[in-house]
């Protein structure tokens, strides 16, 4: 069998055996991150370890600040001044974050925040994997507000969602959930990393006109207002509050509605660019599986073993989970005689599934929390006890 | 000849929201005649407040400027100071947003020495939210949450910043804006963490629930418990108890200040030195 | 300059003068008690801090300390220093 550096060498590409919280560090500066506020927590901290080693190298600027509010802070504040800016945590300090994450949802400052998931609520299992902050990363933060969050289950994906997940924020101007757990992030796989110039990076549209006009939300003619980072000659305002299109504050019900409606919009009317789900043996599928991250890696083993067993099972992978992708599920579960959601929770995405079709098919749940992954075996008894 | 504030405000929200004789319109324009003499260009200012009444400055700078949440303004400024090293960055905030929910951020912002100025306008009470004790209300005073008086003893914010190792640490009042933006222009100039305390009045909240209702009255209970340092040392400590010391109270030209120090890093990794 | 409206008051013998923006003005007696020289007198309109507003009642008394306007909250003073006139001589 060849050896590694001859296969390199005859495909000319270079493998990386890179651990997931390394892959995400590494596609955040392909992507053009130059700021990163974070806080140790783990599963999450090689992401802080490996960008404080990676920015400053870029010219860009990482800082451990004194908790994870202050964190997402430094992140928005960045942002405001025009970097492209991440944070990288697990389930506690996602909670805490949690204030600020709505703030950055309400001044529409782009912005990465990555979740590796673990064990809770609370302190929980700090070492070992959940898949329980799913409900949290749409819900978490109080008030109406638009969610896009990404759930990617393979390193080679990992690496370039986590490059879409900049672009959407830059795109969308809005801050973007990474969700991994703690298998994905301290698992070690091959990854080539794209070329440099291979692939799209998005950044945020700017103002063009007299920065003395320059109207920080003005949504006149798109839904994304246009962007001018500080010190650019705009002096312009932003805040918490609900806000006009200059950035101040205002309680009129009507304008309320509209914007809080936009936000909405952002995300709901350009399902065509944030939605992506993959399939697996899903073509004939009778028996449809859903699931995501590393869960759905084991639902592939499971699906292989059920088809050797003569039971047409197939999977629908939600890469984007929130919005949560409905339609696609309706599609898929309309074909099947029932569904089998496997998630390391007990019982989170289910809820969008059952829903999606309209209860219209058995939905087996194959839930499971203590720390221990979902194995392939508990997934096929299921296809089986539903087939 | 005149001084002109309008440059630096956004004269179309004048006038603004505080109380008649409120201290916070003192601070802002103390503010306005230090940036002045330091002859800084508001495109080059950022403000970012948290929340409160002292909170609700920035709206009314003309500069960049950014609203935050309760307490975390320090940290959103550290975001904009990182990225934007060459600019100035200004956070302003009351007692409550910046010593209690803000505390950490303070702290730590001081033990960095990042060159951000710090003002708190402390005015002893949570002013906005109808005048709740914070933690610098003084003992015994009566408050919306102690109507039988404050039982907890309150911080000296001033010492509390310089031993969290702020480079620039500074008392000024209300009572004396002169003075105060002396001071202010002094922390703005200084290259690392200065920080301002203003003791300032809030009558409407503090004032009226401890007989000093009138604007004047407590802007006089202020002035007359203000003492130059100096003085203040040489004082007893029943005297000392009873007033507050004011002046530049620590100042270390010395130390690195903390995106002096990234910047140099990104520099020498450039090199290979 | 202040774009909003101002009440001027320009004294003939120091050239010193004081303009008081009404609009901004709360009626919070500062300038009044702040003074040393009695320049300022509060004309209380209905309750204490509705419509009331500074007015300059002796401007020939301003010596422009500038305390008024440092200690106005409100950006209603504006001071305007009078040019030193040169001593005559015989």
């Amino acid at each position: 069998m060849a050896d590694k550096k001859s296969r390199e060498q005859s495909r000319g590409e270079e493998v990386k055996f890179w651990g997931g919280n390394q892959v995400i560090a590494q596609a955040a500066i392909a992507a053009g991150c130059n700021f990163f506020g974070g806080y140790p927590i783990t599963p999450s901290s090689e992401i802080a370890h490996e960008m404080s080693r990676l920015l400053p190298k870029v010219g860009g600027h990482f800082i451990q600040m004194e908790d994870e509010i202050g964190a997402m802070g430094a992140v928005i504040g960045a942002s405001l001044a025009g970097a492209k800016a991440m944070t990288a945590t697990s389930g506690p300090g996602f909670s805490l974050k949690l204030e600020n994450i709505g703030f950055g949802y309400m001044v529409e400052s782009p912005a990465v925040i990555v979740n590796v998931m673990r064990g809770g609520p609370s302190t929980g299992l700090p070492t070992h994997p959940a898949q329980a902050d799913l409900m949290q990363a749409r819900w978490g933060t109080h008030g109406d507000h638009p969610t896009i969050a990404i759930a990617p289950a393979f390193h080679q994906e990992t690496y370039m969602e986590t490059i879409r997940a900049f672009n959407l924020a830059e795109q969308f101007r809005m801050p973007v959930i990474l969700l991994l757990d703690e298998v994905l992030g301290h698992l070690s796989e091959g990854v080539i990393p794209p070329k440099p110039g291979s692939f799209e990076i998005i950044n945020r549209t700017m103002y063009k006109g007299d920065p003395e006009k320059y109207l920080p939300y003005d949504v006149s003619k798109q839904d994304v207002p246009p962007f001018l980072p500080y010190f650019e000659g705009a002096r312009w305002h932003t805040t918490g509050l609900n806000h006009d299109a200059t950035g101040f504050p205002s309680t009129d019900p009507e304008l309320i509605e509209r914007e809080m409606r936009r936000q909405y919009r952002k995300v709901l009317g350009n399902r065509d660019v944030i939605d992506k789900v993959e399939y697996f043996e899903a073509d004939d599928a009778e028996i449809g599986i859903v699931s995501f991250g590393s869960t759905a890696r084991a639902a592939m083993v499971a699906i292989k073993e059920a088809r050797n067993k003569g039971i047409k099972a197939g999977m629908l992978r939600p890469v984007t989970v929130w919005p949560y992708p409905k339609d696609q599920t309706y599609e898929f579960g309309r074909n099947c005689k029932a569904l089998v959601v496997p998630e390391f929770n007990l019982g989170q995405m289910v809820y969008e599934v059952e829903r999606a079709v309209h209860f219209d098919r058995p939905v087996k749940r194959v839930n499971k929390v203590g720390g221990v992954p979902i194995a392939p075996s508990e997934i096929l008894a299921a296809i089986e006890e539903v087939a | 000849m005149s001084f002109d504030y309008m440059p630096y405000m956004r004269e179309e929200k004048l006038p603004h929201m505080w109380c008649p004789g409120c201290g916070i319109g003192v601070v802002l324009k103390s503010m306005i005649r230090s940036f002045d003499e330091l002859e800084w260009d508001p495109n080059d200012i950022a403000v970012v407040s948290g929340i409160g009444c002292t909170s609700r400055s920035p709206g009314y700078l003309n500069m960049n400027t950014l609203h935050t949440t309760h307490g975390r303004a320090l940290s959103f400024a550290t975001g904009i100071k990182m990225h934007r090293p060459d600019k100035h960055v200004v956070v302003i905030s009351g007692d409550g947003d910046g010593s209690a929910i803000g505390g950490n951020h303070l702290i730590h912002a001081a033990r960095r020495n990042i060159d951000i100025t710090l003002i708190v306008n402390n005015n002893n009470i949570y002013g906005m939210t109808g005048g709740q004790y914070s933690p610098t209300t003084p003992l015994g005073t009566k408050a919306a949450t102690a109507p039988y008086g404050n039982l907890e003893p309150p911080f000296d914010l001033a010492n509390l910043v310089i031993g969290a190792g702020a480079s620039f640490v500074a008392r000024g009042h209300v009572a004396n804006g002169r003075q105060l933006s002396m001071f202010i222009k002094q922390g703005f100039a200084h290259k690392g963490f200065s920080f301002i305390e203003v003791i300032s009045n809030c009558h409407t909240q503090f004032g009226r629930r401890n007989k000093m209702a009138d604007p004047m009255n407590m802007i006089k209970w202020i002035g007359d418990r203000a003492t130059p340092l100096k003085k203040y040392e040489e004082l007893s400590r029943e005297d000392k108890a009873k007033r507050f010391p004011v002046g530049v109270l620590y100042m270390d030209e010395g130390r690195p200040e903390y995106t002096d120090t990234y910047e140099k890093l990104i520099e020498s990794l450039k090199t290979g030195a | 300059m202040v774009a909003a409206k101002e009440t001027l008051s320009k004294s003939e013998k120091t050239g010193h003068s004081i303009a008081i923006i009404e609009e901004f003005c709360k009626g919070c007696t500062i300038c009044v008690e702040v003074c040393p020289t009695d320049v300022f007198v509060m004309e209380v309109v209905g309750s204490r801090w509705q419509g009331s507003t500074a007015m300059v009642k002796d401007i020939d008394a301003c010596v422009a300390c500038m305390l008024c306007e440092i200690q106005c909250p409100d950006f209603a003073i504006v001071v305007t220093k009078g040019e030193k006139k040169k001593k005559e001589t015989a």
